[in-house]
C-alpha cells in the first residue's frame, strides 16, 4: 500500500495510546496500532501483556482510562458489546459464547432478532432465513435449525464467526472481527478449516488474530504486532521475520533453544525399563498397544483426536479399565482398577482440563498439593498442619511456585503456577515413578511453559518415566526421547528423538494422518 | 414430520442423510439426547402395560378418566414450575401461593362468609394475586441477588400466613352450584377442570416454543452469563417467568378450591415436591435449560399412573409411599443414565 493510498483511506480500526490501570496493575500502558481494510493483523504477547484487556476495550466490556479508538477515522466510545456491534466490531470469544441448548439460528441472532420475532412471537422460518444469510457468508452447510450443542467444536466456531458477521447489517460497512485464541480448542484438521475461513473472511472484513502459537500467527497474518507489558513493542512483516525473533520480542529476552531445555535431555538408552505396556486394548478405542518407557525417559504420544491416546493414558492411571493387556512397573505387573492403587504404585497424572480435573480451585495451594497424600501429613485421623506446612513449603520453593502464601486459593494463582502446584502434588510422596502428562502446558504463556519444561527435565533426572501428550508437535518433538504415533487406536510409528537428530514435524504429521 | 421443532433434538436420520456424518462426539450427543427425549414416554407406556396386565380394572376407560382428572392440578402446577426450572432456578412457593389464591378466591366468589360474588372476576383476581407473589419471587431473586431457593421458601411462608389470616377460623365454603359443577361436570367423561388443565398445557407449549418469553427462559437456563453478554435483559425475563409461574399456581389454587367446595390453607399440600419430581422424571433438569412443558407432563402422568396403579394392584397402603419413592429414584436413574457423563462435574 502506498503512502497516497493510506492517506486516501483511513484505516478500518485505529487504536491510539490506549491506557487502562486497575488499582495496582497497569494493564494497558499506551497501546497503539491500526488495522487496514481487508487485512489480517496478528496480535501476540505473553499472558499479562494486555491482550485480553485490549480486546475487551474494543468490544465495550472495559472502559479505557485514556486514549482513542477510531473506526473509519472517527473516534468512537464503546460501552457494551451491542454498541461495539453497531459500530462494526465483533469478537469470536476464546471460551465460546454460544448458548448450547438453543438452535444455531437463535444463537446467531440472539438479542437482535429483527424480523425473526414479531410482538414477542418467534417466526421460526424468518429466523432461519436470516441466520442462513450469515451462514452463507462463510459458505458453511450448518443447519440453522440444529441445536448448537450437537455440533462439533469446529462447527460451533464457524457459527461464532457467522454470528459476528451479523454485525455487518447492523453497522454501516464492513466489520472488524476479533479472533481471540481461536485455535486453542481445535485439532490440526480443524485449524486448516479455520484458516480457510479467515482467508474467506478477509474479502469482506478486517481481522485481528490473537494467538499464543507463533507459527500460526506468522502464517495467517499480513502484519504482526507484539505486545509486552501493556505496550506495543514491535510491528513485523511475517515475510521478513520468524518465530524466534517474535518470541524474543514477546518475552523481552533471548530464549532461543533453551526454551525446551533440550541440552538437558538425559541419555536413557542404557536405563532399565520402568513402565512396560503390553497389548493394551480398550474395546472400541485402541487395540494391542505395546511400548516401554525407561527410567528418566520422556515418551511423546502423538496422534489426532480419536487416535485413542487420551483414553489409553487414562487407562494407564486406572481411570478407565483395560479390556485386555498388561501394565508393568519395574517388572511388577499392575493392572489398576481405579486411580487409588495407581497413586500407591507411584503414578501421577496431570489432566488436560486443569481447571475442572486437575485442581480444586477453591482450596488452598497447600491443600491442593497434599491432596492425594493426605495420609503422609496426618496423625491418625487428624491433619498435622505443621507437617503439611513443612512439606508444602519445600515443594513450593523447589518448584518455584509463585504464591503470596501457601494458604491462598489455588485459583488466585496464574496458570503456570497452578500447573506447578498440580505437578508438586505428585512429587510429595517421594515415590513418583511414572508421570502421565496430558497437555501440561495448555493455556500457559511462553515463560510459564518454559518453567514446566524445566520441571519435566528435573523429573527426568530423578529417573521418573514420563508419558507426554503435548500441545503441539514442536513441543512433543523437543521434549521427548522417543515418539509413538497413534492412529485409529494402534501404534502407527515409533521415532527416536535424540538431541540434535530430532524428526521434523512433517514426518510425525504424516504418520498421524 | 418435515420441519425440526425448536427445542427438540432434530429427528434422527434427517440431518444424517443430508450431509456427511460428523465426528463421533456428535453421534454420542445425539444418542443421549434421544434417550432422554424418548425414555420417559417409554417408561410411561411400560407402566401402563404392566398395571394393565396385573389388574384388568386398571385398563378400563373409567380408570383412565379418573387418572386424568386426578392429574389435572398437578399438571397445571408442573407447567408453571417447568418455566422456573428452565431458568435453572427453583420454586418452593407453590403451596404458599396456592393457599393465598385459594382463600382469596373462596372469599370473592359466592360464599358463606360474606356477600361478595365477583363470579369469573374472582378467578382473575386469584390468578393475579398468584402473579404478584410470583413477581415478588422474581424481584427478590434478581434484585437482591438472593438464591431462588431461599426467596421462594420465604414467599411461600408469607402466602401461607396471608391465607391463614384470610381463613380466620371459619372455613369459607362456596355457595354456587355453577362453580362447583366445574369439578363434577362431564365433558366426554372428563371434568371441565381437566380441560382447563389441557388449556394451560397448550398455553405452556405455545409460550415455550413460539415466544421470546419462553425461548429466553431456555437461553437463561443454558448460559446466563452469555445471555447477559448478548445484551438480553436477563433480570426482566427471570422476573416475568416467576410471575407467570405464580399466576399458574394461583389458578391451581382456584382449581383445588372448586374441587373441595371450600377454601383451605393446606390446598397445595404436597404438590410442590410432586411437581418437581414429575418435572425431573420427565426430563426437565434442575440444572436448567433442558426439557420442557411436554417433558414435565409426561412426568406428571408417570407419577399419577404410578399412584393409581399401586392402589389397584393392592400394594399395602403402608408401603405405597416407599414403593413410589423407589420407582421415582429408579426412573430418574434410568432416564439420566445417558446424561451421567454430562452431569459428571455437577455436584
Amino acid at each position: 500500500m502506498t503512502v497516497q493510498e493510506m492517506i486516501a483511506e483511513p484505516p478500518m480500526l485505529e487504536i491510539v495510546d490506549l491506557r487502562k490501570r486497575y488499582s495496582e496493575t497497569v494493564a494497558l500502558d499506551g497501546i497503539s496500532f491500526e488495522v487496514r481494510r481487508h487485512e489480517v493483523v496478528g496480535l501476540i504477547g505473553e499472558n499479562g501483556a494486555g491482550k485480553s484487556t485490549l480486546l475487551k476495550s474494543l468490544i465495550g466490556l472495559v472502559q479505557p482510562d485514556s486514549g482513542e479508538i477510531r473506526l473509519h477515522g472517527s473516534k468512537v466510545k464503546l460501552r457494551s458489546i451491542s454498541q461495539a456491534g453497531a459500530a462494526g466490531i465483533g469478537m469470536v470469544f476464546q471460551e465460546q459464547s454460544l448458548i448450547p441448548n438453543i438452535t444455531v439460528a437463535e444463537n446467531i441472532l440472539l438479542g437482535s432478532e429483527g424480523s425473526g420475532v414479531r410482538g414477542g412471537f418467534y417466526r421460526w422460518k424468518e429466523l432461519a432465513r436470516r441466520a442462513q444469510v450469515q451462514l452463507d457468508k462463510i459458505g458453511c452447510d450448518i443447519d440453522p435449525r440444529a441445536i448448537t450443542e450437537t455440533l462439533s467444536f469446529a462447527d460451533r466456531q464457524l457459527v461464532e464467526i457467522a454470528k459476528v458477521l451479523a454485525i455487518e447489517e447492523r453497522s454501516n460497512g464492513e466489520p472488524v472481527v476479533l479472533l481471540d485464541e481461536p485455535t486453542s480448542v481445535l485439532d490440526a484438521d480443524e485449524i486448516e478449516l479455520l484458516f480457510a475461513q479467515i482467508e474467506r473472511l478477509r474479502k469482506h472484513a478486517s481481522v485481528v488474530f490473537v494467538s499464543h502459537r507463533l507459527d500460526e500467527v506468522l502464517r495467517i497474518s499480513d502484519r504482526v504486532y507484539v505486545l509486552r507489558n501493556g505496550q506495543t513493542v514491535g510491528e513485523y512483516d511475517p515475510a521478513t521475520t520468524d518465530a524466534t525473533e517474535l518470541h524474543r520480542m514477546m518475552i523481552g529476552r533471548d530464549a532461543q533453544g533453551s526454551h525446551y531445555h533440550e541440552d538437558r535431555q538425559l541419555p536413557v538408552a542404557e536405563a532399565p525399563v520402568r513402565l512396560r505396556v503390553t497389548g493394551a486394548t480398550l474395546k472400541g478405542v485402541c487395540q494391542a498397544v505395546s511400548f516401554e518407557v525407561r527410567k528418566g525417559e520422556v515418551l511423546g504420544l502423538a496422534g489426532v483426536q480419536g487416535s485413542g491416546r487420551e483414553e489409553l493414558c487414562r487407562a494407564l492411571f486406572g481411570a478407565m479399565a483395560l479390556t485386555s493387556g498388561e501394565i508393568a512397573v519395574d517388572d511388577k505387573v499392575v493392572n489398576f482398577s481405579s486411580p487409588r492403587p495407581a497413586i500407591r504404585e507411584g503414578f501421577g497424572f496431570v489432566p488436560a482440563e486443569r481447571r475442572t480435573e486437575g485442581m480444586v480451585a477453591t482450596m488452598s495451594v497447600a491443600e491442593n498439593i497434599t491432596l492425594p497424600h493426605i495420609a503422609s501429613v496426618s496423625r491418625g485421623p487428624f491433619l498435622d498442619r505443621r507437617a503439611e506446612a513443612t512439606v508444602v513449603k519445600h515443594w513450593v520453593e523447589a518448584l518455584r511456585v509463585k504464591t503470596p502464601t501457601t494458604s491462598a486459593p489455588l485459583a488466585s494463582l496464574s496458570g503456570g503456577n497452578q500447573q506447578k502446584a498440580v505437578l508438586a502434588r505428585w512429587m510429595v510422596s517421594g515415590d513418583l515413578r511414572v508421570l502421565i502428562l496430558d497437555h501440561p502446558t495448555r493455556g500457559l504463556d511462553v515463560g510459564a511453559k518454559s518453567e514446566v519444561y524445566r520441571l519435566i527435565r528435573d523429573l527426568s533426572d530423578q529417573g521418573i518415566a514420563t508419558v507426554l501428550m503435548a500441545d503441539s508437535l514442536e513441543e512433543t518433538i523437543a521434549m521427548s526421547h522417543r515418539i509413538i504415533v497413534m492412529k485409529d487406536g494402534e501404534v502407527a510409528a515409533e521415532m527416536a528423538c535424540d538431541p540434535g537428530a530430532k524428526p521434523s514435524p512433517v514426518d510425525v504429521l504424516e504418520a498421524m494422518i | 414430520m418435515t420441519t425440526v421443532r425448536p427445542g427438540e433434538a432434530p429427528p434422527a436420520g434427517r440431518g444424517d442423510s443430508e450431509r456427511p456424518v460428523r465426528p463421533n462426539r456428535l453421534a454420542a450427543w445425539r444418542r443421549s439426547d434421544r434417550i432422554s427425549v424418548f425414555g420417559p414416554p417409554v417408561a410411561l407406556v411400560l407402566l401402563i402395560v404392566g398395571f394393565s396386565i396385573l389388574n384388568p380394572q386398571f385398563r378400563t376407560m373409567g380408570n383412565f378418566r379418573s387418572i386424568l382428572d386426578t392429574a389435572a392440578v398437578l399438571a397445571v402446577v408442573a407447567v408453571g414450575l417447568t418455566f422456573v426450572l428452565m431458568l435453572g432456578a427453583i420454586d418452593l412457593s407453590v403451596e404458599g401461593i396456592m393457599a393465598a389464591s385459594a382463600l382469596s378466591f373462596a372469599l370473592l366468589i359466592a360464599n358463606n362468609r360474606n356477600e361478595i360474588d365477583l363470579g369469573f372476576f374472582a378467578v382473575v383476581l386469584a390468578v393475579g394475586i398468584g402473579a404478584v407473589f410470583g413477581g415478588a419471587n422474581g424481584f427478590l431473586s434478581t434484585r437482591l441477588r438472593i438464591p431462588s431457593f431461599m426467596t421462594t421458601l420465604g414467599v411461600s411462608a408469607i402466602g401461607i400466613g396471608v391465607a391463614t389470616v384470610l381463613f380466620g377460623g371459619v372455613q369459607p365454603t362456596i355457595r354456587s352450584a355453577g362453580v362447583t359443577a366445574w369439578a363434577t361436570g362431564d365433558i366426554v367423561g372428563l371434568t371441565p377442570l381437566t380441560f382447563v388443565a389441557l388449556g394451560v398445557i397448550l398455553l405452556g407449549v405455545g409460550l415455550e416454543r413460539y415466544t421470546r418469553f419462553g425461548r429466553y427462559a431456555r437461553v437463561v437456563g443454558g448460559a446466563e452469563d452469555l445471555a447477559l453478554l448478548s445484551g438480553i435483559p436477563v433480570r426482566r425475563y427471570k422476573t416475568l417467568v416467576f410471575a407467570f409461574a405464580g399466576a399458574i399456581y394461583g389458578l391451581a389454587g382456584v382449581m383445588v378450591t372448586i374441587k373441595l367446595g371450600s377454601g383451605i390453607v393446606a390446598v397445595g399440600s404436597g404438590l410442590n415436591f410432586a411437581a418437581i419430581t414429575a418435572a425431573v422424571i420427565g426430563g426437565t433438569l434442575l440444572s436448567g435449560g433442558r426439557g420442557g412443558v411436554l417433558h414435565s407432563i409426561v412426568g406428571v402422568l408417570i407419577v399419577s399412573v404410578l399412584a393409581n396403579g399401586l392402589v389397584l394392584i393392592g400394594v399395602d397402603s403402608n408401603f405405597q409411599t416407599a414403593v413410589q419413592g423407589f420407582v421415582v429414584v429408579a426412573a430418574v436413574a434410568i432416564t439420566n443414565w445417558p446424561l451421567r457423563r454430562r452431569l459428571r462435574v455437577v455436584k
